[in-house]
């Protein structure tokens, strides 16, 4: 199996193969003997070489995580095979969604269908914990949809609005 | 000689300190119910009581802070006694009140004590009595803005005014110059009324980037009282507190001895029983100014019990049973340096804001000199409702350095999945030069957040998270807790999730 995987920005290819509970690892190029363990879900311990690691995957709302050890790595990993894979890009064009980062409550929403927002511009207000967090555009635009209301309770990565 | 013990203590409280109580109770042979909200019910204090009764809504005035409920459940269940924990009614002296009036003993100071230091200004009157050491101010809420702008300029700028009322850092404002005192003193003003329902602001002198010290004190009920060291509360984020330590790395036993003695006489000025904690502010020449004093067990309690070696709930329970303290002051010694992480809920990327929701995974340290008080566990959803604070990582060594040592290498065990904590937080702290050096205060959390973290990246580290990441991908769904890991990863896609779910999915993992 063929991924491209990014790792706090840095490109890699890496091309698995999984057998009879052996794996064969390329990683841009080069051959490498890991052995694996999943010591369960979400964790797993490798053995490179003779050198140990044991890596925590994280995942949040909008986000994935690999622990390896105390550090922490952004990730995105993606079968280049796929289109759909190739299409995402961190484009300014075109609608974006505004998520809840957590879970929490609606208390204010801050913009109507059919503003024009600012980047950095407040759009909801979600409370949680006692806490009050503003939600803010990621980009000028106008407002297209609201999918809450005030009152709303919302988990995290729940769309709250649409800005284009 | 023969004591009359509980034989049920009654926990209006959740979270981590009932779950600290609970244990308590347990060791002391005493069965201990607890109240829980609609919530709550999965709740770790609710899993490990021997008696649960539902109390209502998840808002905390449908069900932990309100009286009637709780002193129903009191009835009911025969508790012949009520540990109100920390926050909720713990400081509420009509609740103590009640208790009393109700036959159920309060596990805590009683109402008038809590009264005399519920507020800041009436508590400073009665201190200045006992010869008490202060900030410069008024002892009382200030009338006007134009008497404000009087004591303001006699005591000199910066001032902090203070909601009477006040704790947790609300209603609370520093004043630089004069200018920012008429819009301060409204904005203290409001914030007062809307927390506390009472707008009385008073001013202090502000000492600037201060330590913030507390001694523990402990008052029976036949007139001893002792005090059981200090503790460092200094590192703190919009004045609440992160991280203790005792004891304070700038405290000999001379200044200890002379701060003890302070807080024994404030205990006794108020004629307070039962665990209490006397704050101090202390400038840079380790002048101390008495702050407030906390007439509950406080969050931080663990850190003293390591190194007294007492137990303060045992201890809290023995005295409101009507027991004398077992031992006096000459007895209590110090031995060893013990610090706390409070593990919060809360997103480190995101401006440290709350972060509720599912515990996917949850890897916990053990080992040396390492306590934990947790109120979570693995599967468990944390309630939006609450405070964020999830547990309590708690380090002993036999000096600073080795408590240092052994809390990094927990937390390097430490792990929490499916919702954020502050676990990496502590991990800067403890690396910092500042905190190893023992250079604390309250203004040090806030300048290290300032400051861009060097990020070494570990090229390898990073090949190895590449690689996993794929064999992640590769084995599919029985290797995460998560929905899958690639955004095309198609085997694990579930045929009924709908393509709106499964653009959102892909997206999480951009």
């Amino acid at each position: 199996m063929l991924y491209d995987v990014t790792i706090d920005g840095k490109n890699y290819r890496l091309d698995l193969n999984h057998a009879e509970g052996r794996w064969s690892c390329r990683l841009d190029g080069r051959d490498l003997e890991v052995d694996a363990v999943l010591a369960r879900p979400d964790v797993l311990s490798l053995r490179i070489e003779n050198m140990a690691y044991e890596i925590k995957l994280e995942r949040g709302a909008n986000d994935l995580y690999l622990w390896v050890g105390d550090a922490r790595f952004a990730a995105e990993v993606r079968d280049p095979r796929s289109l759909r894979g190739r299409t995402r890009a961190g484009d300014d064009h075109g609608p974006r969604k505004i998520v809840a980062p957590m879970p929490g409550k609606v208390v204010r929403l801050m913009v109507r269908e059919g503003n024009e927002v600012e980047p950095g511009a407040g759009v909801a207000v979600v409370e949680a914990m006692k806490m009050q967090n503003e939600i803010k555009s990621p980009k000028k635009g106008t407002i297209r949809k609201i999918l809450v209301r005030e009152g709303s309770t919302v988990n995290a990565g729940d769309v709250l609005a649409i800005v284009e | 000689m023969f004591q009359r013990m509980f034989k049920k203590i009654l926990i209006a409280n959740r979270g981590e300190i009932a779950v600290r109580v609970l244990r308590a109770c347990h060791e002391m042979g005493i069965a201990a119910a607890v109240v829980y909200s609609d919530v709550d019910r999965a709740s770790p204090h609710v899993r490990k009581a021997d008696e649960a009764y539902p109390i209502g809504a998840a808002a905390a005035s449908e069900s932990y802070l309100n009286i009637p409920k709780i002193l129903d459940v009191a009835k009911r269940s025969g508790a012949d006694a009520i540990h109100p924990g920390y926050g909720f009614l713990s400081e509420n002296a009509k609740f103590a009140q009640a208790c009393a009036d109700a036959g159920v003993k309060f596990i805590g100071p009683t109402a008038a004590a809590m009264e005399a230091m519920g507020s800041k200004t009436r508590a400073r009157q009665a201190m200045e009595k006992a010869g008490v050491p202060f900030v410069p101010g008024t002892s009382r809420g200030v009338e006007s803005f134009e008497e404000a702008e009087q004591v303001a300029a006699k005591i000199g700028y910066p001032v902090m005014l203070k909601a009477a009322a006040g704790g947790g850092g609300k209603g609370m404002r520093l004043v630089d110059s004069p200018e920012q005192l008429k819009s301060s003193l409204e904005a203290a003003r409001s914030e007062a009324e809307r927390s506390f329902g009472d707008r009385e602001v008073y001013i202090e002198k502000a000492i600037v980037n201060p330590r913030h010290i507390e001694m523990q004190v402990l008052a029976d009920e036949h007139g001893n009282t002792v005090y059981l060291g200090e503790r460092e509360c200094s590192l703190q984020r919009r004045h609440q507190k992160v991280m203790e330590e005792a004891p304070s790395p700038i405290v000999d036993a001379d200044m200890r001895r002379r701060m003890g003695e302070v807080a024994v006489r404030v205990a006794q000025a108020a004629a307070y029983t039962n665990a209490g904690t006397v704050e101090f502010l202390v400038d840079e020449k380790k002048n101390f100014y008495f702050l407030e004093m906390n007439t509950r067990l406080q969050v931080e309690h663990p850190v003293t019990e390591l190194i007294t070696g007492l137990d303060l709930v045992h201890l809290q329970i023995r005295i409101a049973a009507g027991e004398k303290l077992p031992f006096a002051q000459k007895d209590v010694s110090i031995r060893g340096h013990a610090i706390e992480c409070r593990i919060y809920a809360e997103d480190p990327d995101n401006n440290y804001f709350p972060s509720p929701g599912k515990i996917t995974l949850l890897l916990e340290p053990a080992g040396p000199g390492i306590r934990i008080d947790s109120g979570m566990y693995e599967g468990w959803n944390v309630p939006i409702d609450y405070d964020p604070l999830l547990a309590k990582l708690i380090g002993y060594g036999n000096d600073r350095e080795q408590a240092i040592a052994r809390l990094t290498r927990a937390l390097s065990e430490y792990f929490v999945g499916g919702i954020k904590t502050n676990i990496s937080l502590f991990r800067r702290i403890l690396h910092d030069g500042d905190f190893r050096g023992a250079r604390l205060d309250t203004g040090f959390l806030e300048r290290m957040l300032k400051r861009t973290e060097d990020k070494r990246v570990d090229s390898r580290e990073a090949e190895v998270a590449a690689l996993a990441g794929g064999m992640f991908a590769a084995l599919g769904s029985t290797a995460t807790s998560g929905p899958y890991v690639t955004g095309s990863a198609s085997t694990t896609v579930d045929a009924n999730a709908s393509k709106w779910k499964e653009a959102s999915r892909r997206e999480a993992l951009r």
